[in-house]
């Protein structure tokens, strides 16, 4: 039975290792993890203020849809990201089919509800509080939503990073739309699920050990980032 | 006022820029590539690690092999998603070039099926044949895994239990002793070992399986076993973007002799997986 | 009499099943009108209604041009304000150009930001409006000004030593001071007012005061809701005595201070409205 804390040792004698096709797969997780939030949250973000701040028939019904998209299951946005861009599907033609980007493309299909979703209960509360004011001074509908969205910079970070855990854990849409090929598209969390199928369960905990070391390391920078500007800021 | 609603959208720009930038640079390089569908029992015993390296410094095409089961591969061929299809199932693969979407079948390298099990043996299974096997392990209701994925190995298994005269399903109610998992060959073996279960497996898997708790090999030596394998190239007819040349070169080196003596020459334990039998 | 700069004909506003104002017709043109009147009277109502925020169910608001008879006697060419050449400039032009409001709350809204920032959005949000509007006669201030112009506001409530605090953490009454800079940084023609000293212990109330009376004699109207009557007494022209919706008296404030019209005004002053 494999012991958690030899899992740890082993997971850092791994990374000290320095071996080359780890530190291949922790780069791509990172690049394809960070490219999905970083996007799902200007496009979550996005579409958050636009329908806290706008009124336009059919809105409560898009809020509703949404809510509803934050349980959308990575295997289904994975399969419909997979028939979009097959050769036999309609984008087919683009070639994006086991590619990095098309990880991306699923990715943010699962990330961007989530962020639109949060971000707009965050906002629309922060509307209702200021909404008096700024229209008071005039304040066009695009700046009121811009000003919505920097000053609520720090809860909107959260949800940021509520995105990029949600990408970098995610296994079946990547599995799925990438085709987990070795020094291709194949990143911790695939590794991870190809390393259990072949039964070696301790190297499968050691990765699992760095993946969440990855994670809290990037929580931990966001935090100490979130400290200095809230001193700066208030 | 306006000069830091500037700054924040230049910083804005810039780490969106930058983004972009990251997702461009990691699109492919124009290098030369092709797609190949293969099964879980293929890639998880380690063969194209071994393998393809030797092709791909000969002829300077990279190989991105898609690892799934042999009905999923299969599909990916029929939609045009993979440029070379590699499996262990001939009546499907007949059926794919008939139906013209392979252009045509050849013979690569063959290994055996073997039954794994509980080393304890509850159901008498041990020997050297399979449906004499198959029917006491029905017969003694003993726990048994099925990949029930529509993979070569299982496609091999339903052709084992209907020759044995046996229905598996019948007197299974709520999976009593067959359980279908619908997973890959790795993930069964797995199921199995948790379970101190039975389980068909390809040897190649079996030797590269690293969590076989109590498992042991309890049904081999049948020549009903016999597990052959087949490389096919998508049909460019079918579709115009599948890279012929390149697909037709991995073929022809898998059946070349060169091919055939790397494949021999992979080896777990000092055992080797698979045995090369290309026709000329 | 001053001819009135604001009339408000028959509005009537429902919300939330109920009447909040009932066919108010009034003509404010006294330089500082403080509307007082019971919990529910419907005086933050009337206020919104006013300013635009809120649109009346029936009966209309009328602003009138900027002219001769606004109490602010811009177009009479007296400089207001600081630094404030565009200002006089204005006089110039045909004056007919529609009157500037700015109002306070009575819980400051502050965005996260810097004090000197909250005050310099008022002013950018204005420059940003204002660069769409055909009204020429309002040139947008420049950049540098509007820095300038803001650090000169805090300075005047009494603030510029907090100009780069973070606004979030500053007291009540500090930041409904911010707020009044904010609005007094527009060079607004009137300043409307809702309770703004409601939530302030004695001490901010007095800087409050201060402040809106400094406001007032730059040329600012001012129309104010309180339940201060201290403050009423001490800053209004005209009083708005409003009752159910209704209102139950317009008059001089001397004169409902010693001698209300009305019933209900008489009742209030005793302490028996509430």
């Amino acid at each position: 039975m494999t012991s958690i804390a030899a899992s740890f040792a082993d997971a850092f004698a791994l990374t000290l290792s320095l071996d080359a096709q780890l530190y291949a797969i922790i780069a791509l997780t990172l690049k394809v993890g960070i490219t999905s939030a970083v996007i799902s949250a200007v496009l979550g973000a996005a579409l958050g203020a636009g329908v806290a701040a706008g009124k336009f028939p059919g809105r409560s019904m898009l809020i509703v849809l949404f809510n509803a998209a934050m349980g959308l299951p990575p295997v289904v946005a994975g399969l419909l990201v997979y028939l979009l861009l097959s050769r036999a599907g309609p984008l087919g033609a683009f070639g994006l089919l086991f590619t990095p980007s098309a990880m991306v493309i699923a990715q943010v299909l699962l990330i961007t509800p989530v962020v639109a979703a949060l971000s707009r209960q965050i906002i629309e509360d922060a509307w209702r509080e200021y909404e008096e004011q700024l229209t008071s001074l005039g304040v066009s509908r695009a700046r009121a939503a811009l000003t919505l969205l920097w000053d609520t910079r720090f809860s909107l970070a959260t949800v940021g990073l509520a995105g990029l855990g949600r990408a970098l854990a995610e296994v079946g849409a990547v599995m799925i739309v990438g085709g987990n090929i070795d020094g291709v598209t194949r990143v911790m969390t695939t590794a991870i699920a190809l390393e259990t199928s072949k039964g070696d369960l301790p190297l499968a905990l050691a990765l699992g050990v760095i993946l969440l070391g990855i994670v809290l390391l990037l929580n931990l920078a966001a935090y100490l980032l979130r400290e200095w500007s809230v001193r700066r800021y208030g | 006022m306006k000069i830091s609603i500037k700054r924040r959208w230049f910083a804005a720009l810039h780490v969106f820029g930058m983004t972009a930038a990251l997702a461009v640079a990691s699109a492919p390089a124009q290098e030369k590539f092709i797609t190949v569908a293969s099964t879980t029992s293929t890639e998880q015993s380690g063969l194209f690690t071994h393998l393809l390296p030797a092709f791909e410094k000969k002829t300077g095409i990279k190989v991105r092999v898609v690892a799934s089961g042999t009905g999923q591969a299969l599909d990916q061929g029929r939609r045009g998603d993979a440029d070379v299809v590699f499996v262990h199932d001939k009546p499907a693969e007949e059926k794919f070039v008939a139906e013209g979407f392979g252009v045509e079948r050849r013979e690569v390298m063959y290994n055996d099926f073997i039954v794994a099990g509980p080393k304890t043996d509850p159901a008498r299974a041990k020997g050297n044949d399979i449906l004499e096997g198959l029917k006491k392990i029905e017969a003694a209701k003993s726990p048994l895994v099925s990949r029930g994925d529509k993979s070569g190995t299982h496609a091999a298994e339903l052709r084992h239990w209907k020759m044995a005269g046996v229905d598996p399903g019948k007197g299974n109610a709520a999976g009593a002793w067959y359980r279908e998992c619908g997973c890959g060959m790795g993930a069964a073996l797995n199921t199995a070992a948790s379970m101190n279960a039975y389980v068909l497996t390809d040897r190649g898997t079996w030797l590269s399986f690293k969590n076989r708790q109590d498992l042991g090999i309890v049904i081999e030596g049948d020549t009903r076993l016999f597990n052959q394998y087949g490389v096919m190239l998508v049909n460019p007819a079918r579709h115009p973007h599948v890279k012929k040349e390149s697909g037709q070169a991995l073929i022809d080196w898998l059946v070349s002799a060169e091919g055939q003596r790397a494949i021999a020459g992979y080896k777990i334990g000092g055992e080797q997986l698979f045995f090369p039998n290309a026709k000329p | 009499m001053a001819a009135p700069f604001v009339t408000l004909d028959q509005v009537s506003f429902d919300g939330r099943g109920h009447r909040a104002l009932d066919q108010v017709s009034l003509r404010l043109s006294a330089r500082s009108t403080f509307i007082l009147g019971p919990n529910g009277a419907g005086k933050s109502v009337l206020l919104r209604v006013m300013h635009g925020l809120l649109q009346p169910s029936a009966g209309e608001v009328r602003w009138e041009p900027m002219s001769a008879a606004w109490p602010s006697g811009l177009a009479a060419g007296t400089p207001v304000g600081v630094g404030d050449t565009e200002k006089i400039a204005t006089k110039t032009l045909s004056g007919a150009r529609k009157p500037r409001l700015a109002m306070v709350f009575q819980r400051p809204v502050m965005l996260r930001r810097s004090v000197l920032d909250n005050v310099m959005y008022g002013m950018a949000a204005q420059g940003a409006a204002v660069g769409m509007a055909a009204d020429i006669a309002q040139r947008a201030p420049a950049a540098a000004n509007i820095a300038q112009r803001a650090q000169d506001v805090l300075a005047r409530v009494g603030l510029a030593h907090l100009a780069q605090r973070p606004a979030r953490v500053l007291s009540g009454g500090e930041q409904q001071r911010v707020a009044l800079a904010r609005a007094w940084a527009l060079k607004p023609d009137v300043l409307l007012l809702d309770e703004p000293t409601a939530s302030l212990d004695p001490h901010a109330v007095r800087a409050v005061e201060a402040i809106i009376r400094e406001i007032a004699a730059a040329g600012t109207a001012i129309i104010m809701t309180t339940h201060h009557r201290g403050v009423a007494k001490r800053l209004a022209d005209d009083i708005v005595f409003l009752h159910h919706g209704r209102v139950a008296e317009h008059t001089a404030a001397r004169q409902f201070f010693d001698e209300p019209v009305s019933q209900s005004g008489r009742d209030y002053l005793k302490g028996d409205l509430e």
